[in-house]
């Protein structure tokens, strides 16, 4: 009993800070709200109702999914074979490198997102400007308030997660398990494809995940390059919040959100653990 | 001309001289070992006959062809990695077949010899196991079954056996041994360990600081070494000076002799047992003389040795 009792003051502050504001908003969702009265304390399922039954709300959802499927994608594409190479650098190419990568985690994700707004933000984007003066294009290149642009930004802000798995991944690497596929007479592209890639499926697989979540999730990246023109499920709760006053609806979006990601997740981690069982242990 | 041949085979890294000029001839089915301390470029070597390295200079030639033109994916070696390097996401059936699938072997004549080579090592049991549900022997003789399935030109052991227990250390010494006495299979072994060197090879080449200071029989090694170095890397040595000159002579080699005896000339000492250690099969003493103190070893007989304290005659 002793030692369960002495998580008490974490579990109090866990409780305080994350179960209770967690309760509070689900109990939210099903509260009523008119513009003229306010928030409801009742219980309806009309929020819940008009979320799974409104088109516009479906579309909002589609798009975060369309959109962290594609960074997830694009960041396993960039982000696995960054973390190769980097893993076959000398040791001092290989520290300068990761902090190459690693540096812009310590730069604000809001300071990364007006980077891309800079160099493509409309007619006065450096890049835009440049191409255009070049006449290499005749008007601005679509980025900002495009899913293009959103998926583009959220795919440079997350791709270090994914080097990061796939690094650790990579580690744990015999590293003469390559040397060993090559004297049993393996090319190049058969040692990646039939020994490398095997092995470090996992830290691909729990990369996208925490990628995906990420991108699911992401607030600031959608708000400066999607704008309210192009909302995801993140910016739609907090306008749901903060402009309509609708903290009922904006409370069952989050909700819906948090369960969705929330299940997901702990399906594809449970395939993953499953699959790579026997080998990984 | 012989099976194997590295001529003059060098490896620089910088500024440092990794292996200097090693030649060595091997023949076919003969089991040599290349013995050294760590950094003596035994591994280097090894490297360099598998394509791991490129040779700064020098040739190695295999059945008169020139080896190192050829890529080390099509020099069809077959190497046992000192960590074992196994496929740990294929089960032990699947790592030995990956070298036959990689010569595209048709299906029914890699099983077969997949199931032969897997005999051979004593694993049928654990054919369908993955590595890490294996000890670490049985993940050793997967590893040898997996070297030995391609019926490779020349196989290459990379301290096999380091990383196993000393017990089982000795019982894979012999197995490994009967295994390549079966197969006839030319092997070369990097080793550190001298009685691991001893037990296996037919010849070792005992190298230090990137050369070969002695090939030879291991117990012509032992009993003539051809250098101090040579000396004192297989097994003990006392190093005396006697009337002026330099004595080299194993603890196994010196007996004690009544005091009695006129102790003269340059293979005879007297002095006093300073400590005795009881090792189970044999004593090991220390011996305080005028020459130095004197390692000797002297088997245990059933007889009661001198004791500590006692003055003593050495003869040799």
């Amino acid at each position: 009993m002793r030692p369960y009792l002495l998580t008490a003051p974490a579990l109090a502050l866990f409780a305080a800070i994350v179960l209770i504001p967690l309760g509070m908003t689900f109990v939210l969702s099903f509260n009523d709200f008119s513009t003229v009265k306010g928030i409801q304390p009742v219980f309806i399922l009309k929020n819940w109702h008009e979320l799974f039954t409104d088109e516009y709300f479906r579309e909002m959802f589609g798009r975060t999914l369309r959109i962290s499927v594609l960074v997830t994608i694009i960041c396993a594409a960039i982000g696995a074979p960054e973390a190769y190479i980097l893993n076959r650098m000398s040791p001092r190419w290989r520290g300068i490198f990761l902090f190459v990568i690693l540096g812009p985690l310590l730069i604000s994700v809001v300071a990364r997102t007006l980077g891309w707004a800079l160099l493509f933000g409309g007619e006065t984007g450096v890049v835009n400007k440049a191409l255009m003066k070049l006449g290499v294009i005749d008007s601005a290149l679509p980025f900002m308030f495009t899913e293009t642009g959103v998926v583009v930004a959220l795919a440079h802000v997350l791709v270090p997660f994914m080097v990061l798995s796939v690094w650790a991944a990579l580690q744990r690497l015999d590293p003469q398990i390559e040397n060993a596929a090559t004297s049993l007479g393996a090319s190049h592209l058969t040692v990646l494809t039939r020994v490398v890639m095997p092995q470090v499926m996992p830290g691909i697989l729990s990369g996208a995940i925490v990628v995906f979540a990420l991108a699911a999730s992401a607030f600031a990246t959608p708000a400066i390059i999607g704008g309210r023109r192009l909302k995801v499920a993140a910016t739609l709760a907090y306008d749901e919040f903060l402009n309509t006053l609708n903290w009922p609806l904006g409370a069952a979006v989050a909700v819906l959100l948090l369960v969705a990601l929330g299940t997901i997740i702990l399906v594809s981690n449970r395939l993953v653990e499953r699959k790579y069982a026997a080998v990984f242990e | 001309m012989s099976f194997l041949v590295l001529d003059k085979l060098t490896k620089r890294f910088g500024e440092h001289l990794a292996v200097d000029a090693l030649s060595l001839s091997v023949e076919k089915g003969e089991f040599v070992a290349l013995l050294g301390p760590s950094g003596c470029g035994k591994t280097t070597t090894l490297q360099m006959i598998a394509g791991f390295v490129e040779a700064t200079s020098g040739a190695v030639t295999l059945e008169g062809r020139d080896l190192l033109a050829v890529g080390p994916a099509q020099r069809g070696l077959g190497i046992v990695f000192q960590s074992y390097a196994l496929f740990p996401h294929l089960t032990a059936r699947e790592n030995v077949a990956f070298g036959l699938e990689m010569q595209r072997v048709a299906r029914s004549e890699r099983e077969k010899r997949v199931a032969e080579a897997l005999a051979l090592v004593g694993l049928e049991k654990f054919a369908d196991r993955h590595p890490r549900r294996m000890s670490g022997g049985q993940q050793q003789r997967v590893a040898l079954a997996r070297a030995l399935v391609i019926k490779p030109r020349i196989l290459l052991l990379d301290e096999p056996l380091s990383n196993l227990d000393a017990k089982l250390r000795e019982e894979m010494q012999i197995e490994l041994r009967q295994i390549q006495r079966t197969v006839g299979t030319t092997t070369i072994l990097v080793t550190h360990d001298q009685a691991e060197a001893m037990a296996l090879a037919d010849r070792v080449v005992v190298m230090n600081a990137g050369r070969a200071e002695q090939i030879a029989r291991p117990h012509e090694a032992y009993e003539n070494p051809a250098s101090p170095f040579v000396a004192s890397f297989l097994g003990k040595t006392n190093t005396m000076q006697v009337d002026g000159k330099t004595v080299t002579v194993r603890p196994e080699k010196v007996r004690f002799v009544g005091l009695g005896l006129r102790l003269r000339g340059d293979d005879a000492l007297s002095g006093k047992v300073v400590s005795r250690i009881f090792q189970g099969n044999h004593w090991l003493y220390r011996v305080e003389t005028p020459a130095g103190v004197v390692t000797v070893i002297r088997q245990n007989d059933g007889q009661p040795g001198p004791e500590e304290g006692d003055e003593v005659g050495l003869a040799w």
